[in-house]
This record gives C-alpha cells, structure tokens and sequence, in this order.
C-alpha cells in the first residue's frame, strides 16, 4: 500500500472513503497509522491504559478529544449516596484521579449526562459523522450509525491513543447488508441484526467492515439505527456502518459539541459526501428481506444461536455446540420459544437502553402488569434518557406495571455492578450478549427487542409481541 | 515488552468453538485495575463447574483453541489472565479481531492455522507432544508434522523485536502525525473548535 495521500480519495465505499481520509502512514506490510479523532473512556477498560502512559512517562496529545463517563461498575440504585465502600466505588475514584491528572473532561455520577458511553456520546454531540472514534469497549461500532468509523480497542491500545493520536490498522474487507422493505409493528432493528448474526454466524463478519442500507434503515430513527451498528461485534465485525443522511443530521443539529453557524453549514457539506458510490463494489453482499422478518429471541450462548419467537428449538445432535448450550439454558429440543416460563426481564443497555427503546416497550406494559413470578427491571441508558422518560409519564407506565425503575449504567449487561441474574434463573433480556455467566455465574440469557422484552415480561414467558393483546 | 524467542513446550487443547472473553475472563473480577496476578480467575466459572482443561492449576505455554477464540468483549485483562497463567502461543481456526490485537500487544502469538492443522494439533497436544513454535517461519513442529500457521506480518515483526507500539509511533511518526493534524484543521475546523494550536502537547 505504502503512502496514502488523506483527504484526496476515489474510493468507493463508505468504509474505504472513511478509512482513507484518515490514513496518517502507511507501511511494507499494508498496514496504516490511521488518526483518531475520538476517544470515549470508562472506568473498567482504562486503568491499566493511564498506567501505559505514566510507565512510558508521556502525556495526553490532545486531551479535548477524549470524554469519559464511569457505566460498567456504577449502581444503578440509590444514587443520591456515595458508593458503597468497595472496588467499584475505587475503580470510580480512580477514573476520576487520572482523569484530573492528565487533563480529560469526565461527565461523573451525579452528572444527568452520565450514562453508558455509546448512549451518552451522540447525546452530547461528541459522535459525529466522518470522524474515528475508539472505545476500550466491543460495543464502539454503535457510533457507525453516523457514519463514523468507530470500532472498539484493548486497554493497550487506549493508552495508544492518549500519546499518539494514532493507531497501527488492517484495512478490513468490506461487506453490505441490505434490509429491503419496512419493518412490521413491533418488530424492530434488534430483530434485524439478530436476524443477520442467525444467518452468517458469530464469526460471520470477522475481518470485514459491514455497511448497513436498505428501506427498513433508510426509515429508522438513529437510536434504531445505533442498536443496529452495536451488534455487529455480535457477527465477528468491528465496524458497523450507515451512511448519514437527513435523519442523522436532524438527530445532531442543536446538541453541544455540534457545530454552528458557518462551521455547521460546512461540516454538513462534507457529512453529505459520506456514502459508497452507486457502483461501489463490496467483498460480501448479503441481502434480507426486513418485511419478513420475525420478532427473533436467542435461546443459546452465542448470538448466532437465535431464532423467531414463533419456531420450536432445534434438535441438535449429541454433543454439539448447540447441544450444549441447550443444555446450559435448560432447554428441550423441538420444544416452542413461546411459552418459554422467564424469571426476569431486562429493559436498557447500550443496544437499547435509548429513549426510543423504551416508549416502545411502555406502550406494551401500560395499563398491564408484570407476571407476579418475574422481576422486572428497567435500566435508562443515561441520565438524560431518564429524565426524558420521566418527563413523557413513560416512568409511570413501567413502575404502574410492576418494573423497577433504575438510574443509568450497564447493569444487568454485563452483571458487575451488583445487579445479577442468579443460577439456573432465566433472563429475557434487551442486552447484546447471552454468552455462558454473563448475567450472572449460571444465569440464562435470552436476548430480544425491548417490544418482546416487554409482552415477555407482562405474560410470564417469551411471547409474540405482535400477538399481544 | 520482552522479544519472542522460539518456544518449546506442552501444549493445552480447548477446542470448543466461540469461548468468549467472558468465559476466559468473568466480567466481575474487571473491577480489578491492574493487570498483574490475573491468572487466579481465568476461566473461573468453568473451572468452578469442574472443568479445569485451564485453569492456574493447569496450563502450558502453547494454547490450542477452536474457532473464533476470544470472542465478544474487548476486555484485555483476558489476555493478561492467559498470559499470567504462563501461556505464550495461542494457535486456532480464528479469533476474535480485538483479542487478537490484544494478543500482540501484550507478546502473545495468536496464529492462524487451518481446520485441519487445528485437528491434528489438538490429537498432538492431547497425547502430551512437545511442540516447538518457530515465529521466524510461522512454523509449529511436533512428533506429528511441521505445520504453517499465518499471522499479520506487522505483528509478528512487533513481536520479533519486542516492540513497544507507542513510543515506536512517536519516535517513527510524529512528523506525520503533525502534518495530518496540519490539514485535517483546515479541512474539518469544527473537529478542533474547542482547542488553540498550543493545546496539542507532543510526546517525543
């Protein structure tokens, strides 16, 4: 490849025209520096990050482009309180120290703009079309949405990042998902991307960047699109992409780190340039009629083990993959989805802790209520989604209904905040993840859309949330 | 970060597909903040459920893993698990991208060998053969054969001289990095709003 000449560039894709305008320095091996324009940090994954720099005694090459906001540890109850004394409450503290030592803005815990950092992010206009944008997270790829090229990074590559602006990369192979015609009520893009991870696999997408087009994106609010993006780690992918378009620049205008007037007008003239070519050819096409597409739930502990709410499990053979994760969950081959009896039901997380998510899912519980055998819980996505919520009685619908009514952060996501789901017990859940413990040592995670979260929760058992009455 | 010799050891065989980085790593010891002594909790709730294939009790330097091994989660304190447990080299059908990244930057080998060669390294390391890792050549040697595995060129550069990626980046680049910043503050202003030229603070 050698030398690349940025922001000059005949490229076809939007993957590859993003990737280019990026490109600092190339190398023998085909690898390029490519420049980071943005970095969001969390308490868990950057510890050992502001180590690398103090160990190597450098500093922040420019601490305006790094936000941070403590998610994964915090509780997501009573919040008017300090921390328990703990580690959670010092891996707080110590985000806080590093933040001041080295000079980066941090939105802390009694901030209404904390929250999880790929809800937070476009919230506060850091998440702009155009930019890099990296995260110690896998969940990064949420912030392609807008047409950023934002793909999730280890501790290392965090501290990286602070000294040098910059990251060694592998051009990823590119690949289009196309999702033809409109989605059906109370089916979502949850459903679409699950759907996807079922038909190419876990590692389906692994070495390729994926551009997402089609009616049923061209149609979505950008909260749908971004819990569409955040799932494709879910596939293998890094990076997951939509091209900006009004919807997204309607979503950005008036929010604070967006720019204004003049600038405005010309960050829009180039955010518009932000697509493939009509003729831009992809590696991998794969093409899914949205129209058809069923509400899906998971019922393994990959992502790729996933099916439509209304098909029977499959009969695995003796010692299989499949087999074992059955086993896992406590499942019956050949058996229905629905009618599946549940313990718990989990509303939030950065795929769909958004405001979106859960007008979507009290419209389904108001006026109902929650089975008496389950717990249910619902966790905003940030500070500003509550409040939000709060402000449209959406808060009442859940609490009316028998939900609890949590203050923001990962919680039940990635369960190590306090909030678990115990042994054995089944967990219908909005989160991107139903890997073995990952709610909890034992726990069974079933993922889905907030709508089926919701008639799930309501009914007692996994449930059609188009046949809700 | 120490260069990698040519290594001769045992090897451990997992070959379940897609363990995840919450199955190498569960996500409530990541409140620890360093990255040292990690090993006690690899694979703790497997290892808890009996199964000690790896464990702190139980490893060896070479890794034989199934498809897309280190999958999920970005977290790197898996990484430094596996590496505290003593393990060098992890060889599998494929991995997950940021594992995989991580792997590199922390000295690990994460080489990329066929089905096939995956099979028979699995068969070998079952029957306790010593295997013999020749970065040099991407070359695996046992009782069995001698099998290729592939892995980025960069990284094993990085990991032939025991690079330190950052300082390396800034000895090597930082010229370029200036220039890039030069041009991106003409042709995207509102990416440097908030910031006057002397804010920009050079490591070098």
């Amino acid at each position: 490849m050698g030398e690349q000449t940025p922001f000059e560039s005949n490229a076809g894709t939007l993957y590859e025209r993003l990737w280019t305008r990026h490109v600092v320095a190339g190398d023998p091996n085909g690898r390029a520096l490519l420049y980071i324009d943005r970095h969001l940090l969390h308490e868990v994954s950057t510890p050992q990050s502001f180590e690398l720099l103090r160990s190597n005694k450098l500093s922040v090459r420019r601490r305006a482009t790094h936000l941070a906001v403590p998610d994964h540890a915090v509780p997501t109850r009573n919040r008017s309180l300090p921390l328990p004394l703990g580690p959670a409450r010092d891996q707080v503290d110590l985000l806080r120290r590093n933040c001041t030592e080295f000079g980066i803005e941090l939105l802390d815990l009694n901030d209404i703009r904390q929250g999880i950092v790929h809800v937070i992010s476009p919230e506060q206009g850091f998440t702009l079309p155009g930019i890099t944008l990296v995260c110690g997270d896998s969940h990064t790829a949420t912030h392609g949405a807008f047409g950023a090229l934002a793909f999730g990074i280890g501790a290392s590559e965090c501290g990286t990042v602070m000294a040098t602006q910059c990251l060694w990369q592998t051009r990823a192979k590119t690949m289009q998902v196309r999702f033809d015609g409109p989605l059906d009520e109370n089916v979502t893009t949850k459903d679409l991307i699950l759907a996807l991870i079922g038909q190419i696999g876990a590692a389906g997408a692994t070495g390729y960047a994926i551009e997402f087009v089609g009616e049923a994106i061209a149609s979505a609010s950008m909260e749908a699109r971004m819990s569409l993006c955040n799932m494709a780690i879910e596939a293998g992918s890094r990076t997951g992409l939509i091209a900006p378009d009004d919807t997204t620049f309607e979503f950005l205008a008036g929010r604070p780190r967006v720019p204004t007037g003049t600038a405005w007008d010309a960050a829009l003239a180039y955010w518009k340039t932000l697509k493939s070519d009509s003729d831009a050819r992809f590696e991998r096409q794969v093409v899914i009629d949205a129209s058809a597409v069923a509400p899906h739930v998971s019922w393994g502990t990959s992502p790729d083990q996933v099916a439509p709410i209304d098909s029977v499990l499959p009969s695995p053979a003796t010692g299989s993959r499949d087999a074992r994760a059955q086993e896992y969950m406590g499942l019956q081959p050949g058996k229905p989805l629905l009618g599946l009896s549940i313990d718990f039901a989990f509303i939030g997380s950065c795929t769909n802790g958004r405001i979106v998510d859960l007008r979507k899912a009290a419209a389904i519980v108001k006026g109902r209520k929650v089975a008496s055998h389950v717990r249910a819980i619902v966790v905003p996505g940030s500070g500003q989604v509550k409040a939000q919520a709060e402000a449209e009685g959406i808060d009442r619908a859940f609490i009316d209904a028998g939900f609890e009514w949590h203050s923001a952060g990962c919680s039940l996501c990635v369960a190590m905040n306090g909030d678990t789901v115990p042994t054995g017990k089944r967990c219908v859940s909005t989160s991107n993840r139903n890997f073995e413990g990952r709610q909890g040592p034992g726990a069974r995670t079933h993922l889905a859309s907030p709508a089926t979260v919701a008639a799930s929760a309501i009914a007692g058992h996994l449930a059609d949330p188009r046949t809700t009455p | 970060m120490k260069p990698f010799d040519t290594l001769v050891s045992d090897a451990i065989s997992l070959p379940d597909d897609d363990v995840d980085t919450d199955i190498i790593y569960p996500a409530r010891f990541l409140l620890i903040t360093n990255r040292n002594g990690l090993g006690q909790h690899a694979f703790a709730d497997r290892v808890a459920g009996g199964d000690t294939r790896i464990c702190a009790a139980s490893c060896a330097p070479i890794l034989i893993a199934g498809r897309n091994f280190g999958c999920g989660s970005s977290r790197e304190h898996a990484v430094w698990a596996i590496a505290d447990l003593g393990v060098r080299a992890i060889f599998a059908p494929s991995f997950g991208e940021i594992f995989r990244s991580n792997c590199a930057n922390n000295g690990i080998v994460a080489g990329i060998v066929t089905k096939d060669v995956a099979e028979k390294l699995h068969a070998a390391a079952e029957a306790g053969q010593r295997m013999e890792v020749d970065l040099v050549h991407c070359t695996i040697t046992c009782r069995t054969g001698t099998f290729v595995f592939s892995i980025e060129t960069a990284d094993r550069e990085s990991l032939l001289n025991g690079w330190n990626e950052t300082t390396r980046i800034l000895a090597l680049h930082e010229p370029q990095i200036a220039h890039f910043e030069q041009r991106q503050r003409m042709a995207e202003p509102w990416l440097w709003a908030t910031e006057n030229e002397q804010e920009t603070t050079k490591n070098v």
